[in-house]
């Protein structure tokens, strides 16, 4: 047991040192928390080799609640699962442990932010190691509180702050539903166990709820759909779908590894990781499955058209990032779990890579961010280049990189059912090409073409090449972007998840796609970087004419679908005005006139007796005499 | 015999010059006298009353009266003194610093 517990309690042990004692290391904190984490890393590669071949393992650590019927406790699962995506957290969060030792040097908050992502890898580790939902949920809210206080890691500037709180309130309104998808759970089934649950779930097919009697509303629906949308929810919120998507691109304020690490490879795919850790919930109604599906799919083509026109090179990688997260969750709405897991993985590897590539350009252009203000930057910074390069066209999804075996896997699976599923796998395809397009578009800003960052101004030294503690992760990720598809299609990992997880609809195993399927969406890839070359590769006025000729198209794009400008309109506006008239006129209007009102009331009848009080005593005296002469005069009368 | 409302009547004469001797006079030993008029007032009260209705009671009760009236006199001529060494006055109306 002690193996598997030292995965996440050496972060932990990590956060609470350096947490604890931090003005004690003074910029020294990764010597405690960098081999703590690759510990960890060990540890969780040794419990994969154990799960390879042998049974899920499960340790009870201790019963947190007993009460009634009700039983909770904290416990360790390492399955297949389990097994592969902690593989996937430890390997990331070390090599962003390590790349944070040359981003983040100088930096104030040096201590404190290898604390915090320290905690963050122990949150996402037990997230993964849950084995009942009321422990997924604490440590999916943990992440998510990780996630909120390393984006406002930078205090001080307001864009890092608001956009902290952003996640923070986007992700609780995901959350409600999660919780409430947690409450009718454990209402149906008696218990938040996994597996309790899973063997009930037959029982419960049939059953119905009537969702809205609280407004008298008499349809009964599918129990197991709402479980599995309310669950859904959470989903959308944490894995940035649509609608719940807008706190994932102004996260990137925050400082690039984490951006790498929670915003790329590890806590934005908990949603993924949890429908397919509940896959038996969802395949239990087709339903929510289609509408997991349609978010999904939904989500990656909007994201990647709103990635065609921005900017910020951080803005396009995490456009990105949720466009390939509507790839997973459309794939897990198919019900091919296990090619959503598999994108998930080697996604990890090559967005986590593409992030840490982007930070160590922001790094040596000194916090340029605008991808119109770089250009030619391949021959200062080669590994950089070459890694990030290699790391874009696993994400375009060419052979033989990480991306092509993971994305063909589910566009073939989204082929394969039936005719919606074409619709979905076409969406899937014109994605991959936007994806291609967008992704070559910042390599050929970023690396070709003119110099356009200012020469000598106000950075003061040209740009360079990162020091090795940022360019060695780049490299060991580019194996993993490189081989990480080969591998897992070689060693089978989708039939190895497939163990913890049903298929729903289809009975046989997923397999890739023929050859026209592959070639077409090759084809799509290819064609989207072939543009990119046409437009940015070389000096064009395409672009520019293309913006003119398609203003309305172009704007859509630029201004990311309104989504904020809708949210701000319809959510921010209205309740910061609510809230103005509910200040401004209930709390000073009313409530506070009211009681101001009695205080003054007091205060001046108070100043008209006082002048009762003359200090004389014969005044009083008389006072009392007439007192006893009225009371003595009423009492004889009364009798 | 005297009736008892004669005694009453007297004892009530007494107490309203007692009483407004407190409420109109300016010199606070006359002020104090008129305190003792009235106490002495009660006593006749008392003593009226243990008479016709045979109770002794009442006459024990005026030894007391007369005894807290004789301290009340001491304590209070003392405090005027007091007073008169500090405001150089014995008029009762200057005495009004107790208030708002």
């Amino acid at each position: 047991m002690l193996p598997y517990l030292l995965i996440p309690l050496l972060p932990f042990a990590g956060f609470l040192l350096v947490g604890i004692f931090w003005p004690y290391f003074r910029g020294k904190g990764h010597w405690i928390t960098v081999p703590l984490v690759t510990l960890s890393w060990v540890f969780s590669v040794r419990a994969f080799m154990v799960t390879l071949n042998g049974p899920p393992l499960h340790f009870v650590l201790y019963n947190w609640i007993h009460s009634g019927h009700f039983d909770a406790s904290i416990s360790l699962m390492v399955d297949h699962l389990t097994a592969t995506m902690l593989v996937m957290v430890s390997t990331v969060s070390a090599l962003t442990h390590l790349y944070t030792v040359g981003y983040m040097k100088d930096d104030s908050g040096y201590d404190r932010f290898f604390a915090y992502i320290s905690l963050f890898t122990f949150s996402m580790d037990m997230l993964l190691l849950s084995d009942n939902l009321l422990e997924l949920f604490i440590f999916w809210e943990a992440v998510g509180f990780c996630s909120y206080i390393l984006i406002a890691h930078w205090y001080e500037r307001k864009p890092s702050w608001v956009a902290a709180n952003e996640a923070f309130i986007m992700n609780r309104v995901g959350d409600f539903g999660f919780l409430l998808g947690i409450f009718l759970t454990y209402s149906v089934f008696g218990t938040l166990d996994y597996q309790t649950i899973f063997r009930q779930i037959p029982a419960h097919l049939n059953d119905t709820i009537v969702a809205f009697s609280a407004f008298h509303g008499t349809t009964p629906y599918s129990v197991m759909t709402v479980i599995a949308l309310l669950l859904f929810v959470g989903a959308v919120g944490k894995s940035a779908q649509l609608p719940l998507h807008t706190w994932l691109p102004n996260a990137m304020e925050g400082p690039t590894p984490i951006s790498a690490l929670i915003h790329a490879a590890t806590m934005v795919t908990a949603g993924i990781f949890m429908i397919a850790r509940l896959s038996p919930i969802y395949n239990a109604s087709p339903a929510a499955l289609h509408v997991v599906a349609w978010t999904g799919a939904l989500t990656a083509i909007v994201a990647a058209t709103i990635a065609l026109t921005q900017r910020d090179i951080k803005k396009i990688v995490a456009y990105s990032t949720m466009s390939q997260l509507g790839y997973m969750v459309m794939a897990c709405g198919i019900g091919a779990y296990g090619a959503g897991i598999f994108h998930l993985l080697t996604h990890g590897f090559f967005k986590a890579l593409l992030f840490l590539g982007a930070g160590s350009v922001i790094h040596s252009l000194s916090g340029e961010q605008d991808v119109f203000r770089m250009g030619g930057l391949s021959k200062y910074m080669k590994i950089t280049f070459v890694t990030m390069l290699l790391g874009s066209l696993a994400l375009s999804g060419i052979p033989p990189f990480a991306g092509f075996y993971s994305k063909d896997l589910i566009l073939s699976n989204a082929f394969h059912d039936g005719s919606l599923g074409h619709i979905l796998w076409l969406i899937g395809v014109v994605t991959a090409g936007l994806t291609a397009f967008y992704t070559f578009r910042l390599v050929f800003m970023v690396f070709s073409g003119k110099e356009r960052f200012a020469q000598d101004g106000h950075h003061g030294h040209a740009p360079h090449e990162s020091p090795l503690v940022m360019t060695l992760p780049l490299v060991l990720l580019s194996l993993g972007a490189i081989f990480g598809g080969l591998i897992g299609e070689h060693y089978d990992v989708v039939g190895f998840l497939s163990q913890d997880m049903s298929i729903p609809h289809f009975a046989l195993r997923p397999e890739l796609s023929d050859s026209a399927l592959k070639i077409i969406s090759v084809v799509a890839g290819g064609l989207g970087i072939a543009l990119a070359y046409l437009f940015y590769g070389r000096s064009s006025n395409v672009p520019a004419m293309l913006a003119n000729g398609l203003r309305p198209l172009y704007l859509i794009s630029l201004n990311k679908w309104f989504f904020e400008e809708l949210y701000d309109n319809v959510f921010t506006r209205p309740t910061i005005f609510l809230s103005y008239l509910l200040w401004k006129e209930l709390d000073k209007g009313v409530i506070d006139m009211a009681v101001n009102g009695v205080a003054s009331f007091c205060q001046n009848s108070g100043g008209a007796m006082r002048r009762l009080q003359t200090g004389q005593l014969q005044n009083y005296a008389l006072v009392m005499a007439l007192g006893l002469f009225g009371m003595v005069s009423l009492f004889l009368f009364m009798k | 015999m005297v009736p008892l409302s004669w005694y009453v009547a007297l004892s009530s004469v007494l107490f309203l010059i007692g009483l407004v001797g407190v409420l109109i006079r300016r010199n606070i030993v006359i002020v104090l006298l008129c305190i003792e008029i009235m106490l002495n007032a009660v006593n006749i009260n008392f003593v009226a009353f243990s008479k016709y209705q045979h109770v002794i009671d009442a006459q024990i009760f005026v030894f007391f009266v007369i005894t807290v009236a004789a301290a009340e006199v001491a304590i209070g001529l003392g405090i005027i003194i007091a007073i008169f060494r500090l405001r150089e006055t014995i008029n009762i109306d200057e005495f009004n610093i107790l208030k708002f």
